[in-house]
């Protein structure tokens, strides 16, 4: 069975139940799909975030993302992956990204699923701007992600 | 050669996208982060904290000692905050 790879950066919501059945549907060679969501969360620090908009570089965010799936693909034995990332004018609650791997067995997909969140956090081209009371700015990146993305390249 | 700004370094230059032609001096990302901060008020609050700004030629990362020489799209913009 070839891999199923979707890649897809969108203004619209995501169905988390059809993006699992696209990427199972037919196949019964899958035995694990691990999803993970990034949610807009309603605060930053103290600060009541009550939206994010997401702006993105689009070339590049599509070279980003095809080139991790690509290196995933390529360091664990995936069925499938999908990545969708939202971007626009996003409400606190409201999902922003969507992370599925589909594997045999649950290891590579859980593995998989955690090196693109980190991957997409640290390399990326999207940046958020919050609007909370106090009025809008854009969010500081964390040294945390860079780090979670570099541990992959240790051993 | 296409430079593209993002987020607050577009705000701050006040333009998404530009055409420029540095002189043959300016070589790599670093020395053009330096030349376009001469360009105006805008452009140097920008880039006056260079080791901050991330740069990506032809849609790829690439580090400030890069050498631009063969690139048609340069980007710079701030660390990123996707995900």
């Amino acid at each position: 069975m070839t891999a199923r790879v979707t890649i897809r950066i969108q203004e619209a919501d995501f169905d988390i139940a059809k993006e699992i059945a696209a990427l199972t549907q037919g196949r019964t060679d899958i035995g694990a799909v691990v999803s993970f969501s990034g949610i807009c969360r309603g605060s930053e620090g103290s600060e009541t975030v009550a939206a994010l908009t997401l702006e993105h570089y689009p070339e590049m965010a599509e070279a980003e993302i095809a080139r991790h799936a690509e290196t995933a693909m390529s360091r664990w034995p995936l069925s499938g992956l999908t990545v969708v990332h939202r971007v626009g004018r996003i409400a606190a609650g409201e999902n922003i990204v969507l992370v599925l791997t589909a594997s045999q067995h649950r290891q590579a997909a859980f593995q998989a699923a955690e090196f693109l969140m980190d991957y997409l956090k640290a390399n990326a081209p999207f940046w958020k701007r919050a609007e909370s009371a106090a009025g809008t700015g854009w969010v500081d990146a964390r040294r945390h992600d860079d780090d979670a993305a570099a541990r992959w390249t240790k051993s | 050669m296409k430079v593209k700004y993002f987020a607050w370094v577009r705000e701050r230059v006040g333009k998404a996208e530009e055409m420029v032609e540095p002189p043959a001096s300016v070589r790599t990302v670093d020395d053009l982060m330096v030349w376009l901060a001469r360009r105006d008020e805008g452009y140097a609050h920008a880039f006056e904290r260079p080791r901050v700004i991330r740069a990506a030629i032809d849609h790829a990362h690439v580090k400030p000692d890069a050498m631009i020489a063969g690139a048609s799209e340069i980007a710079f913009f701030p660390p990123m905050t996707g995900g």
